[in-house]
């Protein structure tokens, strides 16, 4: 698929050539060096999951994980991130399985509108490979840059702890009264 | 059953505008207008930018109207002479580097000659700042009920009390954006637009109206819209209109997609609100009377704002049996960027108030506030305040007392009693709301709207359901698929929805006012009846035949594929009179009763909600997840509302339109929400649904601020309650009411 180029001609920047290795593979790109990773990863890697969000830090619609700590990648500029690692939502699956953060998010409906999910899954999965057992307070601190309109948190929050038991390789879920508050019974009429 | 287009979002497939290819195509962007209000005497482009490589609009590049079509011709695409907001568009800029345009909207200076904005919609303007009518007034609207002074001469008690609302912006998190381009040349020239939206058909009617093109050469298409609280109801028009006439002149593709800072200080905002109950009522704490005054802030155009005002005044009573009712409502101009829809659509500001006021009047009555509630809700065979009779069988006092029993409200008021006694700088309190809300457009609204869907047999068997309706975040595409899979006897694999295309989906009406999954279900319901009729199928015939019939279907007919069509038809016996608003206001209603719990530190004067309670009705619930994620996300919305969120505004504009200074809640900032529903399927509503988004925007605010009542034994009136204004109301200097708004 092509991409939009944000064509910038060639008097108005200097421009570098850098590799950048996301998600496993080698991207060689050729950039403005003011350009920031973010408008890198999905202007010349074509990779457009990360999202832009507000460009100013405040979101956290575009985190991405460099050298596995979480980062938002609208305030890293794509030239210092070369001869890192990064890792986007795009590389979060293995194959077709997968990620358990991406399966929880899936069982528990904490994905509503989409936008804010990339940034959220990535910052989540750097807090679960440093604090494999977060309580809820841990995971809602973690995730307090990553700003959502849609689901209230509940059920992210949740859904961390879910994919964490999982990491761990445990059957049980963590019950919903830890992320819920205590159980309601069943109303039906 | 999981959300459909679930992977997409969590695997970052999912291509929203931003993300959307658009090979040797331009980027747009908006020249604002720098005042309230003035006249343009001159637009300077400035050095440093090679203007000749540029593409430039102005109002005079509107081929048809220069109006954004919705109810009042009265806002233009481009100002032309005029401006009325800070922000209005003026001028359009494009080209191919993001950098380069940046700079250039920077270079162009637009001159304005000043004349005098009205900057406080609560007071009256003076002569010079008249711009509507004789009066600045945009819409009134009267409900009467009964004989209102007759029953304030008779009162044991009379309660007065003034509430106050601020704006609010949605911060979807994508921003607003549109990518425009042209099929076709000459006579078949389409103009084809791809973006973030609700109402695919309001875009295609402004498009058409704007470029003065007939609607087949109009084409509009949703892409995935990362969240719209209403504000991707009306706004994406003008969006729209703008790319266009970019693509038009440039003769190329452009997108245009809004920066954080511009789409916050740009867009529509929530309504503020001014609102006056004075309240009579009997010795014993039955209600009497409810006189009450509604103003709303509708910023310097009219979009909006009547059908704004009209659910407000609505609301305005709330759920109570009152025999005598006077409510009067009108929206008012401000030289502001124009107020618009934001989930709730006023019955959060009237419902602020009538909660709010209630609790205040069961101090004076020296009632619990539950007492005073139960007393007066609507029981089947009473009658709202525009004499709607309700008689749904949905026991609300059983509602109030479940809420009261799942939040543990009377342990947990004992408990509090120790606990602010013990406590050097912590005080906690409980606070309750009960409330409603119309499902669906207001009075005749739905039939005028006349909405169609459609399902239709494919040659592999699977069936395709064709719809305006937009998913957004909250589900549609799911619901719809579980809709029509029950119908049709089909497994949700079978079941395809069609992309909001208006080349391809019939006008089933804006997704909006909670009418999607009631409403529009509906008809798909009705179209899958149609589609089993036509194939000549019976209702209770399996799937496997319905596939079967459709395959058959094809084979006869190659070429052409069966279609089910359902049409809007208004329950029966509804009726409304538009010009007394009297009758049934809507077809059905959504009832709740919210208990929320808050701590206040008093050194901060910071408010955490720190337990909630949410039980509402609302029919019958399709899917729980789904409901489960609206109601919490409504929540902690109503949270930032109540407690965060606050336009910083001077000279006209909206000064803190960024996230870091305004501010919506983190994941630290929401408490334990606990979601019960009880269930009384709705007869005339998709599997008996009723709507569900909306209602949980309007409880959260007055329980909270009820609840700091509680707390600290203060009376808050408005909202947000942020540490500033809590601290001047503990310390004796609450802002005082203007009075020049009676």
């Amino acid at each position: 698929m092509s991409e939009p180029r944000n064509v910038e001609p060639a008097a108005e920047a200097s421009r570098v050539t850098a590799t950048l290795r996301v998600n496993g593979e080698d991207h060689t790109v050729v950039f403005p060096v003011h350009h920031t990773l973010l408008e890198v990863l999905r202007e010349g890697c074509g990779l457009t999951g990360t999202k832009h969000g507000c460009e100013l830090g405040e979101c956290g619609a575009c985190a991405v994980l460099l050298d596995g700590r979480p980062v938002l990648s609208c305030l890293v500029l794509a030239a210092e991130a070369a001869g890192h690692e990064v890792e986007t939502v795009e590389g979060l699956q293995e194959g077709n399985r997968l990620h358990p953060l991406q399966a929880a998010f899936a069982d528990l409906g904490a994905a509503q509108c989409g936008y804010c999910t990339p940034g959220i899954l990535m910052t989540a999965k750097a807090l679960l490979a440093q604090n494999p057992e977060p309580t809820a307070e841990e995971i809602e601190e973690a995730l307090a840059g990553n700003l959502c309109r849609c689901t209230g948190y509940r059920k992210i929050v949740q859904a961390v702890a879910w994919a964490a038991a999982i990491l761990r390789g445990e059957e049980e879920r963590p019950p919903e009264e830890a992320f819920l508050g205590s159980p309601l019974p069943e109303v039906r009429r | 059953m999981k959300r459909r287009e679930g992977l997409a979002k969590l695997t970052g497939r999912e291509p929203y505008v931003d993300d959307l290819p658009f090979d040797g195509g331009l980027w747009g962007a908006t020249v604002r207008s720098p005042l309230p209000r003035g006249r343009i005497r001159e637009i300077r482009f400035g050095a440093g930018v090679d203007w000749s490589e540029m593409i430039v609009v102005d109002h005079r590049d509107v081929p048809g109207r220069n109006v954004i079509k919705l109810i009042v011709d009265d806002q233009p695409v481009l100002a032309a002479g005029e401006v009325r907001h800070v922000h209005e568009a003026v001028l359009l800029l494009a080209h191919p580097s993001r950098a380069l345009l940046r700079r250039a909207v920077r270079a162009v200076e637009v001159v304005v000659d000043p004349l005098p904005p009205v900057l406080d919609y609560r007071r009256p303007p003076a002569r010079e700042q008249i711009q509507h009518g004789d009066d600045n007034v945009f819409k009134r609207l009267a409900i009467d009920k009964g004989d209102v002074d007759a029953a304030f001469a008779a009162a044991a008690h009379v309660v007065e009390g003034i509430y106050q609302t601020g704006a609010q912006e949605h911060v979807y998190l994508e921003p607003q954006g549109m990518l425009a381009w042209l099929e076709g040349e000459g006579e078949r020239e389409v103009v084809v637009v791809r973006g973030s939206m609700q109402c695919p058909y309001y875009v295609h009617e402004a498009l058409c109206y704007a470029l003065g093109r007939p609607a087949e050469r109009v084409r509009v298409i949703q892409a995935p819209t990362g969240g719209g609280f209403g504000g991707k109801e009306e706004f994406p028009s003008g969006v729209a209109i703008h790319a266009a006439l970019l693509a038009l002149k440039a003769r190329r593709p452009v997108k245009l997609v809004y920066e954080r800072g511009e789409d916050m200080a740009a867009t529509t905002k929530r309504h503020p609100s001014w609102v006056r109950h004075r309240t009579a009522f009997d010795a014993g704490g039955n209600l009497l009377a409810q006189d009450v005054e509604v103003v709303l802030d509708a910023g310097a155009y009219v979009t909006l704002s009547p059908v704004v005002l009209s659910r407000g005044v609505i609301h305005a009573a709330g759920p109570y049996r009152c025999p005598n009712v006077r409510i009067r409502g009108r929206a008012v101009l401000a030289n502001f960027v124009p107020a618009g829809a934001f989930r709730g659509f006023g019955a959060p500001q009237t419902l602020f108030a009538c909660e709010r006021h209630m609790d205040r009047c069961a101090r004076v009555l020296g009632l619990e506030p539950a007492e005073l509630r139960r007393r007066n809700l609507l029981r089947d065979g009473d009658a709202t305040a525009t004499g709607q009779r309700i008689d749904d069988g949905t026991d609300r006092e059983a509602l109030l007392d479940r809420a009261l029993k799942l939040a543990g409200w009377e342990a947990k008021r004992t408990a509090h009693r120790s606990w602010n006694a013990e406590q050097p700088f912590r005080r906690r309190g409980l606070g309750l709301a009960t409330f409603f809300h119309g499902a669906g457009f207001t009075g005749a609204g739905e039939v005028y709207l006349a909405s169609r869907a459609h399902v239709a047999g494919l040659a592999d068997g699977r069936v395709e359901v064709r719809t305006a309706a937009t998913e957004m975040g909250q589900g549609t595409i799911t619901i719809f698929t579980q809709i029509a899979a029950a119908r049709l006897g089909l497994e949700p694999e079978q079941v395809v929805i069609a992309e909001p295309d208006t080349a391809r989906v019939p006008n089933s009406g804006p997704t909006v006012a909670s009418r999607t999954a009631m409403i529009v279900g509906r008809l798909v319901e009705k179209a899958c009846d149609d589609l089993r009729r036509r194939l000549g199928v019976g209702d209770a015939a399996p799937g496997a035949a319905v596939v079967e019939a459709i395959r058959a279907w094809h084979r006869q007919h190659p070429g052409e594929e069966p279609v089910g069509e359902g049409r809007y038809e208004p329950p029966p016996g509804i009726h409304w009179d538009e010009e007394h608003y009297r009758g049934d206001a809507y077809g059905t209603y959504g009832w709740a009763a919210y208990v929320a719990e808050v701590e206040v530190d008093l050194r901060t004067y910071v408010v955490t909600v720190i337990d909630f309670v949410a039980v509402q009705e609302v029919g019958k619930v399709l899917n729980e997840t789904l409901a489960r994620g609206q109601i919490q996300g409504g929540v902690v919305q109503a949270i930032g509302w109540a407690l965060l969120e606050e336009l910083k505004v001077e000279g006209g504009a909206m000064r803190n339109n960024q996230l870091t200074n305004y501010v919506i809640p983190t994941s630290e900032d929401v408490p334990p929400i606990r979601v019960a529903f009880v269930e009384n399927p709705y007869p005339h509503g998709a599997q008996g649904a009723k709507g569900i988004g909306e209602l949980p925007m309007d409880g959260p605010a007055p329980a909270i601020a009820n609840a700091v009542a509680d707390a600290l034994g203060v009376d808050p009136c408005a909202i947000p309650l942020t540490p500033e204004r809590l601290m001047a109301l503990v310390e004796g200097e609450d802002e005082a009411p203007v009075a020049g708004a009676a």
